[in-house]
Protein backbone atom coordinates (compact mmCIF):
# COMPACT_ATOMS: atom_id res chain seq x y z
CA UNK A 1 0.00 0.00 0.00
CA UNK A 2 1.35 3.79 -0.70
CA UNK A 3 2.39 5.57 1.48
CA UNK A 4 0.30 8.09 0.56
CA UNK A 5 -2.92 6.86 1.34
CA UNK A 6 -4.33 8.96 4.18
CA UNK A 7 -5.62 6.74 7.40
CA UNK A 8 -8.77 8.36 7.08
CA UNK A 9 -9.62 7.57 4.03
CA UNK A 10 -8.55 3.27 4.92
CA UNK A 11 -10.87 4.09 7.58
CA UNK A 12 -14.19 6.11 5.37
CA UNK A 13 -13.55 2.37 3.61
CA UNK A 14 -13.59 0.40 6.58
CA UNK A 15 -16.94 1.86 7.82
CA UNK A 16 -18.43 1.81 4.36
CA UNK A 17 -17.97 -1.97 4.33
CA UNK A 18 -20.14 -2.53 7.23
CA UNK A 19 -23.09 -2.11 4.91
CA UNK A 20 -22.04 -4.66 2.18
CA UNK A 21 -24.91 -6.62 0.98
CA UNK A 22 -27.48 -4.52 2.87
CA UNK A 23 -29.84 -3.50 -0.03
CA UNK A 24 -32.78 -1.54 0.17
CA UNK A 25 -32.11 -0.62 3.86
CA UNK A 26 -31.62 2.40 5.85
CA UNK A 27 -28.13 3.09 6.59
CA UNK A 28 -27.96 5.48 9.13
CA UNK A 29 -24.64 7.18 10.05
CA UNK A 30 -23.94 9.11 13.28
CA UNK A 31 -21.17 11.40 13.21
CA UNK A 32 -19.34 12.23 10.24
CA UNK A 33 -17.28 9.02 9.83
CA UNK A 34 -20.21 7.12 9.66
CA UNK A 35 -22.32 9.19 7.51
CA UNK A 36 -19.48 9.09 5.20
CA UNK A 37 -18.69 5.49 4.95
CA UNK A 38 -22.65 5.28 4.29
CA UNK A 39 -22.41 7.28 1.77
CA UNK A 40 -19.10 6.18 0.33
CA UNK A 41 -21.21 2.67 0.17
CA UNK A 42 -24.11 3.80 -2.01
CA UNK A 43 -21.96 5.44 -4.07
CA UNK A 44 -20.01 2.50 -5.08
CA UNK A 45 -20.44 -1.08 -4.28
CA UNK A 46 -24.07 -0.98 -2.36
CA UNK A 47 -26.33 1.48 -4.78
CA UNK A 48 -29.52 0.88 -3.30
CA UNK A 49 -29.11 1.95 0.39
CA UNK A 50 -31.33 4.98 1.36
CA UNK A 51 -29.63 7.38 3.02
CA UNK A 52 -30.77 10.66 5.48
CA UNK A 53 -29.64 14.54 5.32
CA UNK A 54 -29.66 13.61 9.24
CA UNK A 55 -32.50 15.96 9.69
CA UNK A 56 -35.39 14.21 8.16
CA UNK A 57 -35.37 13.35 4.39
CA UNK A 58 -33.94 10.69 2.11
CA UNK A 59 -31.65 12.28 -0.13
CA UNK A 60 -30.18 10.82 -3.70
CA UNK A 61 -27.34 11.58 -5.23
CA UNK A 62 -23.51 11.86 -3.25
CA UNK A 63 -24.90 14.76 -1.02
CA UNK A 64 -21.63 15.90 0.71
CA UNK A 65 -21.07 16.10 4.68
CA UNK A 66 -23.13 19.28 6.02
CA UNK A 67 -24.43 19.70 2.15
CA UNK A 68 -28.06 21.69 1.55
CA UNK A 69 -28.23 21.26 -1.93
CA UNK A 70 -30.31 18.03 -1.65
CA UNK A 71 -31.75 16.05 -4.41
CA UNK A 72 -34.90 14.76 -1.66
CA UNK A 73 -36.70 11.32 -2.84
CA UNK A 74 -38.78 10.77 0.64
CA UNK A 75 -39.41 11.62 3.92
CA UNK A 76 -37.95 10.30 7.35
CA UNK A 77 -39.11 12.27 10.12
CA UNK A 78 -38.17 11.00 13.56
CA UNK A 79 -41.07 8.65 13.78
CA UNK A 80 -40.43 6.71 10.71
CA UNK A 81 -37.01 6.68 12.33
CA UNK A 82 -38.46 4.35 14.92
CA UNK A 83 -40.53 2.30 12.41
CA UNK A 84 -37.98 1.44 10.39
CA UNK A 85 -35.65 0.70 13.29
CA UNK A 86 -38.24 -1.42 14.62
CA UNK A 87 -39.05 -3.37 11.04
CA UNK A 88 -35.65 -3.92 11.06
CA UNK A 89 -34.83 -2.36 7.96
CA UNK A 90 -32.42 -0.06 8.98
CA UNK A 91 -28.10 -0.34 9.60
CA UNK A 92 -26.88 2.33 12.22
CA UNK A 93 -23.61 2.67 12.90
CA UNK A 94 -23.40 4.89 16.09
CA UNK A 95 -20.46 6.35 18.40
CA UNK A 96 -19.78 4.52 21.85
CA UNK A 97 -17.90 5.70 25.01
CA UNK A 98 -17.77 2.66 26.38
CA UNK A 99 -17.82 -0.80 24.65
CA UNK A 100 -17.20 -4.04 26.22
CA UNK A 101 -15.86 -7.40 24.69
CA UNK A 102 -19.78 -8.51 23.50
CA UNK A 103 -20.84 -5.33 22.26
CA UNK A 104 -22.37 -3.91 25.11
CA UNK A 105 -22.12 -0.03 24.47
CA UNK A 106 -22.45 2.99 26.42
CA UNK A 107 -23.07 6.24 25.00
CA UNK A 108 -25.41 7.23 27.99
CA UNK A 109 -22.73 8.09 31.25
CA UNK A 110 -19.66 7.35 33.26
CA UNK A 111 -19.04 6.65 36.62
CA UNK A 112 -22.15 5.24 38.77
CA UNK A 113 -25.58 5.94 36.59
CA UNK A 114 -27.02 7.65 40.27
CA UNK A 115 -24.75 10.05 40.43
CA UNK A 116 -22.41 10.15 37.35
CA UNK A 117 -19.04 11.09 37.83
CA UNK A 118 -19.82 12.45 33.62
CA UNK A 119 -22.97 12.92 32.21
CA UNK A 120 -22.93 12.12 28.62
CA UNK A 121 -26.22 12.04 25.66
CA UNK A 122 -28.57 9.50 27.79
CA UNK A 123 -29.50 5.77 26.41
CA UNK A 124 -31.15 7.70 23.26
CA UNK A 125 -32.51 5.36 21.17
CA UNK A 126 -29.65 2.81 21.46
CA UNK A 127 -31.82 -0.20 23.43
CA UNK A 128 -33.93 0.20 20.73
CA UNK A 129 -31.62 0.18 18.24
CA UNK A 130 -30.02 -2.78 19.01
CA UNK A 131 -32.28 -5.25 19.61
CA UNK A 132 -34.02 -4.29 16.36
CA UNK A 133 -31.89 -3.43 13.69
CA UNK A 134 -28.10 -4.26 12.32
CA UNK A 135 -26.08 -2.46 14.65
CA UNK A 136 -22.09 -1.05 13.92
CA UNK A 137 -19.69 1.22 15.42
CA UNK A 138 -16.99 3.94 14.74
CA UNK A 139 -14.74 4.51 17.73
CA UNK A 140 -12.10 7.05 16.87
CA UNK A 141 -9.33 6.94 20.03
CA UNK A 142 -9.12 2.92 20.41
CA UNK A 143 -8.09 2.81 24.15
CA UNK A 144 -8.49 1.16 27.35
CA UNK A 145 -10.99 3.50 28.97
CA UNK A 146 -13.18 2.94 25.95
CA UNK A 147 -12.56 -0.79 25.46
CA UNK A 148 -13.55 -2.10 28.97
CA UNK A 149 -14.24 -4.99 30.91
CA UNK A 150 -17.47 -3.65 32.00
CA UNK A 151 -19.34 -0.69 30.51
CA UNK A 152 -20.99 1.85 33.56
CA UNK A 153 -24.29 2.14 31.76
CA UNK A 154 -25.41 -0.59 28.76
CA UNK A 155 -27.23 1.99 26.27
CA UNK A 156 -26.39 -0.62 23.54
CA UNK A 157 -27.22 -4.32 23.71
CA UNK A 158 -24.54 -7.10 23.62
CA UNK A 159 -24.41 -10.51 22.56
CA UNK A 160 -24.55 -11.55 25.86
CA UNK A 161 -27.61 -10.06 27.45
CA UNK A 162 -29.12 -10.35 24.11
CA UNK A 163 -28.33 -14.01 24.68
CA UNK A 164 -30.11 -13.57 27.92
CA UNK A 165 -33.02 -12.32 26.73
CA UNK A 166 -33.79 -14.82 23.95
CA UNK A 167 -36.21 -15.27 21.73
CA UNK A 168 -36.39 -12.89 18.76
CA UNK A 169 -34.03 -10.57 20.52
CA UNK A 170 -31.49 -13.04 20.58
CA UNK A 171 -32.06 -14.57 17.21
CA UNK A 172 -32.07 -11.59 15.44
CA UNK A 173 -29.39 -9.67 17.16
CA UNK A 174 -26.88 -8.34 14.53
CA UNK A 175 -24.05 -6.54 15.82
CA UNK A 176 -21.99 -5.71 13.00
CA UNK A 177 -18.52 -4.63 13.39
CA UNK A 178 -16.39 -2.05 15.45
CA UNK A 179 -14.00 0.11 13.60
CA UNK A 180 -11.41 2.37 15.45
CA UNK A 181 -8.44 4.03 14.60
CA UNK A 182 -6.42 1.00 14.93
CA UNK A 183 -8.56 -1.74 13.50
CA UNK A 184 -11.57 -3.42 12.24
CA UNK A 185 -13.33 -5.88 14.95
CA UNK A 186 -16.62 -8.00 14.70
CA UNK A 187 -18.58 -10.67 16.98
CA UNK A 188 -18.47 -13.68 14.35
CA UNK A 189 -16.22 -15.58 16.75
CA UNK A 190 -17.86 -18.57 18.03
CA UNK A 191 -19.28 -17.22 21.40
CA UNK A 192 -19.96 -13.82 19.80
CA UNK A 193 -16.79 -12.18 21.83
CA UNK A 194 -15.25 -9.14 19.80
CA UNK A 195 -12.49 -10.34 17.07
CA UNK A 196 -9.81 -8.48 15.26
CA UNK A 197 -10.55 -8.72 11.84
CA UNK A 198 -7.83 -6.29 10.32
CA UNK A 199 -5.45 -4.05 11.30
CA UNK A 200 -4.95 -0.30 10.19
CA UNK A 201 -1.57 0.01 7.88
CA UNK A 202 1.51 0.29 10.24
CA UNK A 203 -0.76 -0.97 13.42
CA UNK A 204 0.63 -4.37 15.03
CA UNK A 205 -1.36 -6.81 17.08
CA UNK A 206 0.21 -5.80 20.05
CA UNK A 207 -0.91 -2.10 19.49
CA UNK A 208 -4.63 -3.42 19.36
CA UNK A 209 -4.51 -5.80 22.44
CA UNK A 210 -2.62 -2.97 24.61
CA UNK A 211 -5.24 -0.87 24.17
CA UNK A 212 -8.32 -2.99 25.04
CA UNK A 213 -9.42 -4.08 28.20
CA UNK A 214 -10.27 -7.26 27.90
CA UNK A 215 -9.14 -10.31 25.81
CA UNK A 216 -9.80 -10.19 22.02
CA UNK A 217 -10.24 -13.29 19.80
CA UNK A 218 -6.95 -13.10 17.60
CA UNK A 219 -7.16 -15.29 14.56
CA UNK A 220 -4.33 -16.98 13.36
CA UNK A 221 -4.28 -14.62 10.08
CA UNK A 222 -5.04 -11.12 10.53
CA UNK A 223 -5.04 -9.09 6.74
CA UNK A 224 -4.05 -5.17 6.76
CA UNK A 225 -7.26 -3.07 5.87
CA UNK A 226 -7.55 -2.31 2.44
CA UNK A 227 -7.26 0.83 0.78
CA UNK A 228 -10.08 2.34 -1.12
CA UNK A 229 -10.27 1.85 -4.58
CA UNK A 230 -10.24 4.38 -7.27
CA UNK A 231 -14.00 4.58 -7.56
CA UNK A 232 -14.21 4.96 -3.68
CA UNK A 233 -11.13 7.69 -3.44
CA UNK A 234 -13.42 9.92 -5.70
CA UNK A 235 -16.78 9.13 -3.83
CA UNK A 236 -14.45 10.31 -0.64
CA UNK A 237 -13.63 13.33 -2.44
CA UNK A 238 -16.80 13.71 -3.81
CA UNK A 239 -18.92 13.44 -0.07
CA UNK A 240 -16.05 15.22 2.37
CA UNK A 241 -14.49 17.90 0.25
CA UNK A 242 -14.18 19.92 3.05
CA UNK A 243 -11.43 16.57 4.59
CA UNK A 244 -14.08 16.75 7.83
CA UNK A 245 -12.48 12.76 7.75
CA UNK A 246 -9.37 13.91 9.02
CA UNK A 247 -10.33 15.42 12.13
CA UNK A 248 -11.99 12.12 13.42
CA UNK A 249 -8.75 10.21 13.78
CA UNK A 250 -6.73 11.68 17.06
CA UNK A 251 -2.82 12.82 15.90
CA UNK B 1 -76.13 31.34 18.75
CA UNK B 2 -73.40 30.87 21.48
CA UNK B 3 -69.56 31.81 20.56
CA UNK B 4 -67.17 29.62 19.62
CA UNK B 5 -64.91 29.07 23.11
CA UNK B 6 -61.72 31.63 23.11
CA UNK B 7 -58.93 30.49 23.43
CA UNK B 8 -56.30 33.56 23.00
CA UNK B 9 -54.08 33.56 25.86
CA UNK B 10 -50.60 34.64 27.22
CA UNK B 11 -47.92 32.57 28.56
CA UNK B 12 -48.33 33.74 32.09
CA UNK B 13 -51.90 33.13 32.07
CA UNK B 14 -50.94 29.15 30.83
CA UNK B 15 -48.48 28.90 33.57
CA UNK B 16 -51.06 30.19 36.01
CA UNK B 17 -53.15 27.38 35.75
CA UNK B 18 -50.28 24.72 36.55
CA UNK B 19 -49.70 23.74 40.01
CA UNK B 20 -46.87 21.94 41.77
CA UNK B 21 -46.36 18.41 41.14
CA UNK B 22 -47.86 18.03 37.97
CA UNK B 23 -46.61 16.00 35.14
CA UNK B 24 -45.91 18.00 32.42
CA UNK B 25 -44.99 17.26 28.72
CA UNK B 26 -42.99 19.65 26.08
CA UNK B 27 -42.81 19.04 22.56
CA UNK B 28 -40.08 19.17 20.24
CA UNK B 29 -36.45 17.65 20.30
CA UNK B 30 -33.14 18.48 21.38
CA UNK B 31 -32.63 22.09 20.83
CA UNK B 32 -35.36 22.30 18.07
CA UNK B 33 -38.60 24.40 17.99
CA UNK B 34 -38.92 24.11 21.53
CA UNK B 35 -41.91 25.95 23.80
CA UNK B 36 -39.14 28.24 25.24
CA UNK B 37 -41.56 31.35 25.79
CA UNK B 38 -44.02 29.38 27.67
CA UNK B 39 -40.60 27.63 29.17
CA UNK B 40 -39.51 30.84 30.72
CA UNK B 41 -42.50 32.04 32.23
CA UNK B 42 -42.62 28.60 33.98
CA UNK B 43 -39.31 29.42 35.37
CA UNK B 44 -40.71 32.83 36.66
CA UNK B 45 -43.44 30.77 38.29
CA UNK B 46 -43.06 29.57 41.62
CA UNK B 47 -44.12 25.77 39.98
CA UNK B 48 -42.12 23.26 41.01
CA UNK B 49 -41.67 19.67 42.22
CA UNK B 50 -42.80 18.77 38.54
CA UNK B 51 -42.65 15.47 36.48
CA UNK B 52 -41.23 16.66 32.84
CA UNK B 53 -41.21 14.46 29.68
CA UNK B 54 -39.17 15.57 27.20
CA UNK B 55 -37.02 14.78 23.79
CA UNK B 56 -34.93 16.89 26.30
CA UNK B 57 -33.29 20.01 25.11
CA UNK B 58 -32.35 23.88 26.55
CA UNK B 59 -36.52 23.20 27.97
CA UNK B 60 -34.83 20.31 30.72
CA UNK B 61 -31.96 22.35 31.76
CA UNK B 62 -33.54 25.28 32.31
CA UNK B 63 -35.77 23.47 34.41
CA UNK B 64 -33.09 21.67 36.22
CA UNK B 65 -30.90 24.55 36.92
CA UNK B 66 -34.53 26.27 38.32
CA UNK B 67 -34.67 23.31 40.79
CA UNK B 68 -38.37 22.72 39.54
CA UNK B 69 -37.69 18.84 38.27
CA UNK B 70 -38.84 16.16 40.43
CA UNK B 71 -38.94 13.20 37.98
CA UNK B 72 -37.24 13.45 34.75
CA UNK B 73 -38.97 11.45 32.11
CA UNK B 74 -35.94 11.37 29.47
CA UNK B 75 -34.19 9.21 26.46
CA UNK B 76 -31.38 12.42 26.21
CA UNK B 77 -31.15 16.20 26.87
CA UNK B 78 -28.63 18.01 23.88
CA UNK B 79 -28.75 20.82 22.27
CA UNK B 80 -28.14 19.08 19.10
CA UNK B 81 -25.00 21.08 17.40
CA UNK B 82 -23.69 20.99 21.47
CA UNK B 83 -24.08 17.36 22.10
CA UNK B 84 -24.08 18.13 25.86
CA UNK B 85 -26.52 20.13 28.07
CA UNK B 86 -24.67 21.79 30.60
CA UNK B 87 -27.51 22.37 33.24
CA UNK B 88 -28.80 18.32 32.88
CA UNK B 89 -25.17 17.21 33.12
CA UNK B 90 -24.57 19.39 36.43
CA UNK B 91 -27.71 18.11 37.74
CA UNK B 92 -27.06 14.56 37.15
CA UNK B 93 -23.57 15.05 38.40
CA UNK B 94 -24.71 16.32 41.28
CA UNK B 95 -28.09 14.41 41.92
CA UNK B 96 -30.66 17.07 42.62
CA UNK B 97 -32.95 15.37 39.97
CA UNK B 98 -34.66 13.34 42.69
CA UNK B 99 -36.12 11.01 40.51
CA UNK B 100 -34.04 10.68 36.81
CA UNK B 101 -36.07 7.91 34.68
CA UNK B 102 -34.32 7.09 31.48
CA UNK B 103 -35.84 5.12 28.80
CA UNK B 104 -35.18 4.65 25.24
CA UNK B 105 -35.75 7.21 22.91
CA UNK B 106 -39.14 4.87 21.49
CA UNK B 107 -40.45 4.05 25.23
CA UNK B 108 -41.20 7.67 25.69
CA UNK B 109 -43.17 7.46 21.75
CA UNK B 110 -45.09 4.41 23.18
CA UNK B 111 -45.83 5.63 26.87
CA UNK B 112 -47.00 8.93 25.10
CA UNK B 113 -48.91 6.79 22.75
CA UNK B 114 -50.45 4.34 25.11
CA UNK B 115 -51.47 7.51 26.93
CA UNK B 116 -53.25 9.47 24.26
CA UNK B 117 -55.19 5.78 23.47
CA UNK B 118 -56.10 5.72 27.03
CA UNK B 119 -54.29 2.10 27.06
CA UNK B 120 -52.49 1.09 30.59
CA UNK B 121 -49.13 -0.15 28.15
CA UNK B 122 -47.82 -1.23 25.15
CA UNK B 123 -45.12 -3.82 24.29
CA UNK B 124 -41.97 -3.05 22.95
CA UNK B 125 -38.27 -4.88 22.94
CA UNK B 126 -36.62 -1.55 22.60
CA UNK B 127 -35.40 -1.64 26.63
CA UNK B 128 -35.30 -5.41 26.94
CA UNK B 129 -31.66 -6.55 27.87
CA UNK B 130 -30.47 -2.70 28.52
CA UNK B 131 -29.42 -0.77 31.45
CA UNK B 132 -32.93 1.09 31.16
CA UNK B 133 -33.94 -2.59 32.83
CA UNK B 134 -31.70 -2.01 35.36
CA UNK B 135 -32.23 1.65 36.35
CA UNK B 136 -36.12 0.85 36.36
CA UNK B 137 -37.00 -1.62 38.26
CA UNK B 138 -40.47 -0.75 38.12
CA UNK B 139 -40.29 -1.86 34.48
CA UNK B 140 -42.50 -5.02 33.47
CA UNK B 141 -42.73 -7.40 31.09
CA UNK B 142 -45.58 -8.76 29.67
CA UNK B 143 -46.23 -12.22 27.62
CA UNK B 144 -47.42 -12.47 24.14
CA UNK B 145 -51.02 -14.47 24.56
CA UNK B 146 -50.26 -15.99 20.98
CA UNK B 147 -48.44 -19.14 20.07
CA UNK B 148 -45.17 -16.86 19.64
CA UNK B 149 -45.42 -16.29 23.38
CA UNK B 150 -42.53 -13.53 23.38
CA UNK B 151 -41.81 -11.96 26.59
CA UNK B 152 -42.18 -8.08 25.62
CA UNK B 153 -41.51 -4.80 27.74
CA UNK B 154 -45.10 -3.47 28.66
CA UNK B 155 -44.07 0.90 28.74
CA UNK B 156 -46.53 2.11 30.81
CA UNK B 157 -48.76 4.44 29.54
CA UNK B 158 -48.24 8.55 30.24
CA UNK B 159 -51.08 10.52 31.11
CA UNK B 160 -50.06 13.97 31.16
CA UNK B 161 -51.76 17.39 33.28
CA UNK B 162 -50.30 20.08 31.11
CA UNK B 163 -48.65 20.35 27.70
CA UNK B 164 -46.71 22.83 25.83
CA UNK B 165 -45.91 22.73 22.59
CA UNK B 166 -44.77 25.39 19.73
CA UNK B 167 -45.86 25.54 16.40
CA UNK B 168 -45.24 27.77 13.34
CA UNK B 169 -48.77 28.97 12.88
CA UNK B 170 -52.18 28.46 14.50
CA UNK B 171 -55.41 30.37 14.24
CA UNK B 172 -57.30 31.59 16.92
CA UNK B 173 -59.00 28.05 18.27
CA UNK B 174 -55.87 26.38 18.25
CA UNK B 175 -55.98 24.49 14.51
CA UNK B 176 -52.18 24.44 14.85
CA UNK B 177 -49.71 24.00 11.99
CA UNK B 178 -46.15 22.96 11.50
CA UNK B 179 -44.04 24.15 8.26
CA UNK B 180 -40.83 22.40 9.22
CA UNK B 181 -39.30 19.10 8.76
CA UNK B 182 -40.85 17.30 11.18
CA UNK B 183 -43.81 17.60 13.41
CA UNK B 184 -41.56 15.59 15.95
CA UNK B 185 -44.09 13.88 18.87
CA UNK B 186 -45.73 17.21 19.72
CA UNK B 187 -49.07 16.18 18.58
CA UNK B 188 -48.72 13.20 20.96
CA UNK B 189 -48.07 15.14 23.49
CA UNK B 190 -51.50 16.98 23.36
CA UNK B 191 -53.63 13.88 22.85
CA UNK B 192 -51.71 12.04 25.86
CA UNK B 193 -52.49 15.29 27.93
CA UNK B 194 -55.85 15.58 30.11
CA UNK B 195 -58.15 18.77 28.34
CA UNK B 196 -57.85 21.88 30.19
CA UNK B 197 -54.24 22.69 30.13
CA UNK B 198 -52.87 21.68 26.56
CA UNK B 199 -51.31 24.71 24.82
CA UNK B 200 -49.94 25.80 22.03
CA UNK B 201 -47.88 28.77 21.14
CA UNK B 202 -47.12 29.79 17.71
CA UNK B 203 -45.18 32.46 15.73
CA UNK B 204 -48.04 33.66 13.73
CA UNK B 205 -51.84 33.51 14.55
CA UNK B 206 -53.63 33.64 11.12
CA UNK B 207 -57.51 33.01 10.33
CA UNK B 208 -58.85 29.76 9.35
CA UNK B 209 -58.87 30.73 5.87
CA UNK B 210 -55.35 31.41 5.77
CA UNK B 211 -53.95 27.38 7.19
CA UNK B 212 -53.53 25.95 3.30
CA UNK B 213 -51.73 29.28 2.37
CA UNK B 214 -47.87 28.27 3.45
CA UNK B 215 -48.30 24.80 4.06
CA UNK B 216 -50.36 21.64 2.69
CA UNK B 217 -53.11 20.05 4.84
CA UNK B 218 -50.23 17.31 5.46
CA UNK B 219 -49.15 19.74 8.24
CA UNK B 220 -52.35 20.46 9.98
CA UNK B 221 -51.68 17.35 12.18
CA UNK B 222 -52.77 19.39 15.42
CA UNK B 223 -56.45 20.28 15.28
CA UNK B 224 -58.44 22.57 18.13
CA UNK B 225 -60.11 19.52 19.88
CA UNK B 226 -56.48 19.06 21.37
CA UNK B 227 -55.78 22.42 22.71
CA UNK B 228 -57.13 24.66 25.42
CA UNK B 229 -55.21 27.47 25.32
CA UNK B 230 -53.29 29.18 21.80
CA UNK B 231 -49.98 31.77 22.82
CA UNK B 232 -48.79 33.85 20.46
CA UNK B 233 -45.37 33.84 20.63
CA UNK B 234 -43.15 35.30 18.18
CA UNK B 235 -39.60 34.11 18.26
CA UNK B 236 -41.22 31.96 20.80
CA UNK B 237 -38.60 28.88 20.05
CA UNK B 238 -35.33 31.19 20.67
CA UNK B 239 -32.63 30.77 20.94
CA UNK B 240 -34.17 26.37 19.67
CA UNK B 241 -34.95 26.02 15.55
CA UNK B 242 -38.24 27.01 14.21
CA UNK B 243 -37.74 25.84 10.64
CA UNK B 244 -38.81 27.68 8.35
CA UNK B 245 -39.37 31.00 10.00
CA UNK B 246 -35.73 30.75 11.82
CA UNK B 247 -32.85 28.45 12.67
CA UNK B 248 -31.46 28.11 15.69
CA UNK B 249 -29.36 30.83 17.11
CA UNK B 250 -26.18 29.14 17.46
CA UNK B 251 -23.83 32.19 18.83
CA UNK B 252 -26.46 32.62 21.05
CA UNK B 253 -26.87 28.81 22.61
CA UNK B 254 -23.07 28.95 22.80
CA UNK B 255 -23.24 31.82 24.91
CA UNK B 256 -25.43 30.22 27.04
CA UNK B 257 -23.40 26.98 27.63
CA UNK B 258 -20.45 29.21 28.14
CA UNK B 259 -23.05 30.89 31.09
CA UNK B 260 -23.78 27.62 32.37
CA UNK B 261 -19.85 26.86 33.03
CA UNK B 262 -20.03 29.23 35.86
CA UNK B 263 -21.93 29.89 38.77
CA UNK B 264 -21.37 33.75 38.28
CA UNK B 265 -21.80 34.02 34.57
CA UNK B 266 -24.59 32.05 34.75
CA UNK B 267 -26.31 34.48 37.63
CA UNK B 268 -25.36 37.12 35.16
CA UNK B 269 -26.82 35.49 32.02
CA UNK B 270 -30.25 34.22 33.87
CA UNK B 271 -30.87 38.37 35.43
CA UNK B 272 -30.36 39.44 32.40
CA UNK B 273 -32.54 37.59 30.43
CA UNK B 274 -34.71 34.91 32.79
CA UNK B 275 -35.53 37.24 35.48
CA UNK B 276 -37.90 39.92 33.52
CA UNK B 277 -40.96 38.67 31.20
CA UNK B 278 -40.84 37.83 27.49
CA UNK B 279 -40.99 40.88 25.77
CA UNK B 280 -37.52 41.77 28.26
CA UNK B 281 -35.78 38.21 26.63
CA UNK B 282 -36.48 39.17 23.29
CA UNK B 283 -35.66 42.73 23.46
CA UNK B 284 -32.35 41.61 25.37
CA UNK B 285 -31.82 39.24 22.71
CA UNK B 286 -31.98 41.62 20.23
CA UNK B 287 -29.89 44.10 22.45
CA UNK B 288 -27.34 41.58 22.99
CA UNK B 289 -26.60 40.29 19.42
CA UNK B 290 -25.98 44.37 18.26
CA UNK B 291 -23.34 44.49 21.24
CA UNK B 292 -22.00 41.47 19.61
CA UNK B 293 -21.83 42.86 16.57
CA UNK B 294 -20.24 46.09 17.67
CA UNK B 295 -17.50 44.37 19.06
CA UNK B 296 -17.12 42.55 16.06
CA UNK B 297 -17.04 45.72 14.42
CA UNK B 298 -14.36 47.02 17.06
CA UNK B 299 -12.23 43.90 16.54
CA UNK B 300 -11.56 44.75 13.22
Amino acid sequence: MSDSVALADVIAVACAEAWRGDGEIFASGMGVMQMLGARVARATFEPDLMISDGEAFYVSGDLPIGGTQKLVEGWIPFRSVFDTLAGGRRHVMMGASQIDRYGNSNIANIGPWAKPKSQLLGVRGGPGNTVNNATSFFIPKHQTSVFVASVDMVSGVGYDRAKKVGGFIAKRHDLRRVVTNLAVLDFNSPDNSMQLVSLHPGVSIDDVVSNTGFELVIPSTVPISRPPTAAESAAIETIDPKGLRHREIPA
Amino acid sequence: MSDPRNKIITEDQAVATLRSGMTLGIGGWGSRRKPMSLVRSLLRSDITDLTVVSYGGPDVGLLCAAGKVKKLIYAFVSLDSIPLEPHFRLARQNATIPEPTEWDEGMLQWALFAGSLRLPFLPTRAGLGSGVMDVNPSLKTVKSPYADGEELLAVPAIRLDAAFVHMNRSDARGNAQYLGPDVYFDDLFLSACEPGRRFVSAEKIIPTEDLLKEGTFHTLKINRSMVDGVIHAPNGAHFTTCEPDYGRDEAFQKAYVDAARDPEAWKAFSDRFLAGDEANYQSQVVAWREEIKAAKEAAK
